[in-house]
C-alpha cells in the first residue's frame, strides 16, 4: 500500500501553554478530500498549523512522504491584514517562494505559471489591484491561487467559505472538487452540509479527533464524535453548520 | 536673500544633505511600519532611546551612541517578548517607552552642569548636523537602499503574511529581527533632524500622503521617499526665514502637505473614494 502523504500517531499539542489535541491520531493519504469539523477552540487550526510545521506536538510522531514545500496553504481571513498595500499578483507570486533568494525577480516560466493561475481563478482583470479593494470571494480566489501556484501534492485550507456569498462557496467547492483529481485536500469548515458531496471522508476534531472514511455523516455520530451540529439559515441557503459557528 | 545664496553656507549644505538622506531611510523604512502596523512599537523604541540619551550625558560618552544602543535593545527586547507571547505587545511597549524616559530624565538631572544640546534631541535641530552625523546616515541609507532591493520580495512577504512565508521556507524570524534593528537604527539617526517628540512623523506622513494615491508597497517607498525630501527642503527654508524651530516647522509642513493631499484626492476622486 501507498505510504499516506502524513502520517500523525498519537500526537498531543499544546498552544499557548494549554493542551489543544491528546492522542491524535490521522492518515491522509494520496487523492484523499477529508473535512475537518469541529467546535470553536477544539483545535482544527492547530491541527493545520502541525501538518504545516507552524508547531511542534508535544508528544507523538508526525511523518512526511513529502517535502514540506510540496504542501499550499490557504489560512483564515483574519490571518492577514485585507488592508495591507500589496496587489493580487504580487500576493500570487508569494506561492512561488522556496526558501530565500537574494535579489529575486521572477523568469519567463515563473510570469507564465503566475499568469496561468490568474486565469485558472478568474483573476485575470484584477491582478494589479491591491488586496484591499477586494470583494470577499476575490480575496479568497486570490488566497487559493497563492496556495495552489506551486502545484503542491497537499493542499490544506482553513475556512476558505468565511465572508463569500453563496455562489462564491459553490464556486470554490467546484473549484476544490477538480483539483482533488491530482491533488490531496485538507478542508476546514464549519459547513459540513454544503461541502459533503465534495468531500471524501470527514475528521471530527474537538480535542481529540475522529476520523470517519464516508462523507456522510448523521446527527447521531457527529454527538458520538463529540461535534453536534445544528440547521442554521445564511440568507435564503439552509446550512449544517457547528452549534458554535460565528459568521 | 536669494534662495540659491542659502547653499553658500555650510551648515546649511549639511542640512539639505541630512534632509536627503533622512527621506531615502525614512521613505523605505517608514513604509514598512506603516504597512505593518508597526507605529506604536516605533514610538516605543524612539522613547525608549532617551533613555541611552540621558546615560551618555552622565558617563561622558556620546548621546546618540547610547541612544542607538538603548533603541536596539528596546526593539529587540519588544520582538522578543512579543513573539514569546510573555506580555500583551502594547503593554511590552508601553513599559519600554516610559521606562527609556524615565531613565533619560534621571541621568540627564544627575548630570552635573548643562547638558549641551538636550533639547536637540527631544525636538531635532536640522541645522546642527555634525560630518559625522552624516556619515552615519549616508552609512545607514545604503545599507538599508541595498538591503530591501536585495531582499524586496522576501520581505514584502513576511511583512504580508508570516506564517504563510515560514511554510514558504523564508527565514521570517531573520529577516523580523534585521529589519527591526533597521528600525531602530532608522529612528535614532532621523532623531538628530526631528527630535525624539517629533521622529513618529517623518517615518508615518509622507507614507500616508503617499497611500491615499497609491495601495503598492513599491510605490508608498518612492513616493514617500520624494514627499519626505520635499516637506525637510520646504520646512528646512521656512524655518530659516522664519527663525523657527526646524525639526518642527518640517513636521508641520508634512502635515499641511497631507491636509493639500487629501483635498486634492476628493476634488479629483470624489468622497467615495476616501480611505
Amino acid at each position: 500500500m501507498e505510504k499516506p502523504l502524513v502520517q500523525i500517531k498519537e500526537m498531543d499539542v499544546a498552544y499557548q501553554k494549554q493542551v489543544v489535541l491528546t492522542n491524535v491520531s490521522l492518515s491522509i493519504n494520496n487523492l484523499d478530500f477529508i473535512g475537518i469539523i469541529g467546535p470553536n477552540g477544539g483545535g482544527k487550526t492547530t491541527l493545520v498549523k502541525v501538518i504545516l510545521g507552524l508547531l511542534k506536538p508535544l508528544k507523538g510522531t508526525l511523518e512526511y512522504a513529502i517535502e514540506r514545500s510540496d504542501i499550499g496553504y490557504l489560512p483564515q481571513v483574519n490571518q492577514v491584514d485585507e488592508q495591507f498595500p500589496i496587489t493580487v499578483r504580487e500576493v500570487i507570486a508569494s506561492g512561488l517562494e522556496h526558501g530565500i533568494k537574494v535579489g529575486r525577480s521572477y523568469g519567463t516560466a515563473e510570469k507564465y505559471r503566475i499568469d496561468t493561475v490568474l486565469e485558472k481563478v478568474g483573476l485575470k482583470t484584477l491582478q494589479s489591484r491591491s488586496i484591499g479593494e477586494l470583494s470577499g470571494g476575490e480575496f479568497q480566489r486570490t488566497m487559493l491561487a497563492r496556495a495552489i501556484i506551486s502545484t503542491p501534492q497537499l493542499l490544506v485550507l482553513d475556512e476558505p467559505d468565511t465572508h463569500v456569498d453563496n455562489r462564491f462557496e459553490m464556486e470554490l467547492y467546484r473549484l476544490l472538487k477538480e483539483l482533488n483529481e491530482n491533488m490531496t485536500i485538507l478542508l476546514v469548515t464549519h459547513d459540513i452540509g454544503t461541502i459533503s458531496p465534495y468531500i471524501k471522508s470527514i475528521a471530527c476534531v474537538n480535542r481529540n479527533l475522529h476520523y470517519h472514511s464516508s462523507n456522510e455523516i448523521s446527527e447521531e455520530q457527529l454527538k458520538v464524535y463529540n461535534c453536534p451540529i445544528e440547521i442554521i439559515t445564511h440568507g435564503t441557503v439552509p446550512h449544517r453548520v457547528m452549534k458554535e459557528h460565528n459568521h | 536673500m536669494d534662495f540659491l545664496q542659502l547653499f553658500k553656507y555650510g551648515f546649511i549644505q549639511q542640512a539639505f544633505l541630512a534632509a536627503l538622506l533622512m527621506s531615502i531611510t525614512c521613505g523605505i523604512i517608514g513604509t514598512y511600519i506603516v504597512s505593518r502596523r508597526m507605529v506604536f512599537i516605533s514610538g516605543g523604541i524612539t522613547h525608549a532611546s532617551f533613555g541611552g540619551v540621558g546615560i551618555g550625558y552622565f558617563f561622558g560618552f556620546p548621546p546618540l551612541a547610547g541612544a542607538a544602543l538603548f533603541a536596539v535593545l528596546a526593539a529587540l527586547t519588544t520582538e522578543n517578548l512579543t513573539r514569546k507571547k510573555v506580555l500583551r505587545n502594547d503593554s511590552i511597549i508601553a513599559i519600554m517607552w516610559s521606562l527609556g524616559m524615565a531613565l533619560g530624565i534621571i541621568f540627564v538631572y544627575l548630570t552635573p552642569g548643562y547638558a549641551p544640546n538636550l533639547m536637540s534631541f527631544l525636538f531635532g535641530s536640522i541645522i546642527t548636523v555634525t560630518k559625522t552625523d552624516l556619515w552615519l546616515m549616508f552609512a545607514l541609507a545604503v545599507t538599508v537602499s541595498i538591503f530591501f532591493t536585495l531582499l524586496f520580495k522576501p520581505i514584502l512577504y513576511v511583512a504580508f503574511d508570516e506564517q504563510f512565508a515560514r511554510t514558504r521556507g523564508i527565514p521570517v524570524m531573520l529577516i523580523n529581527y534585521l529589519l527591526i534593528i533597521l528600525v531602530a537604527l532608522t529612528i535614532v539617526l532621523s532623531i538628530r533632524v526631528a527630535g525624539i517628540i517629533l521622529v513618529l512623523s517623518v517615518l508615518t506622513i509622507p507614507q500616508n500622503i503617499a497611500n491615499l494615491f497609491t495601495n503598492r508597497f513599491s510605490q508608498i517607498m518612492t513616493g514617500s521617499i520624494i514627499l519626505g525630501l520635499i516637506a525637510s527642503v520646504l520646512g528646512l527654508v521656512i524655518s530659516y526665514y522664519l527663525d523657527i524651530p526646524s525639526g518642527a516647522t518640517i513636521i508641520f509642513t508634512l502635515v499641511l502637505m497631507y491636509l493639500a493631499a487629501r483635498f486634492i484626492k476628493v476634488v479629483t476622486f470624489g468622497r467615495k473614494n476616501q480611505k
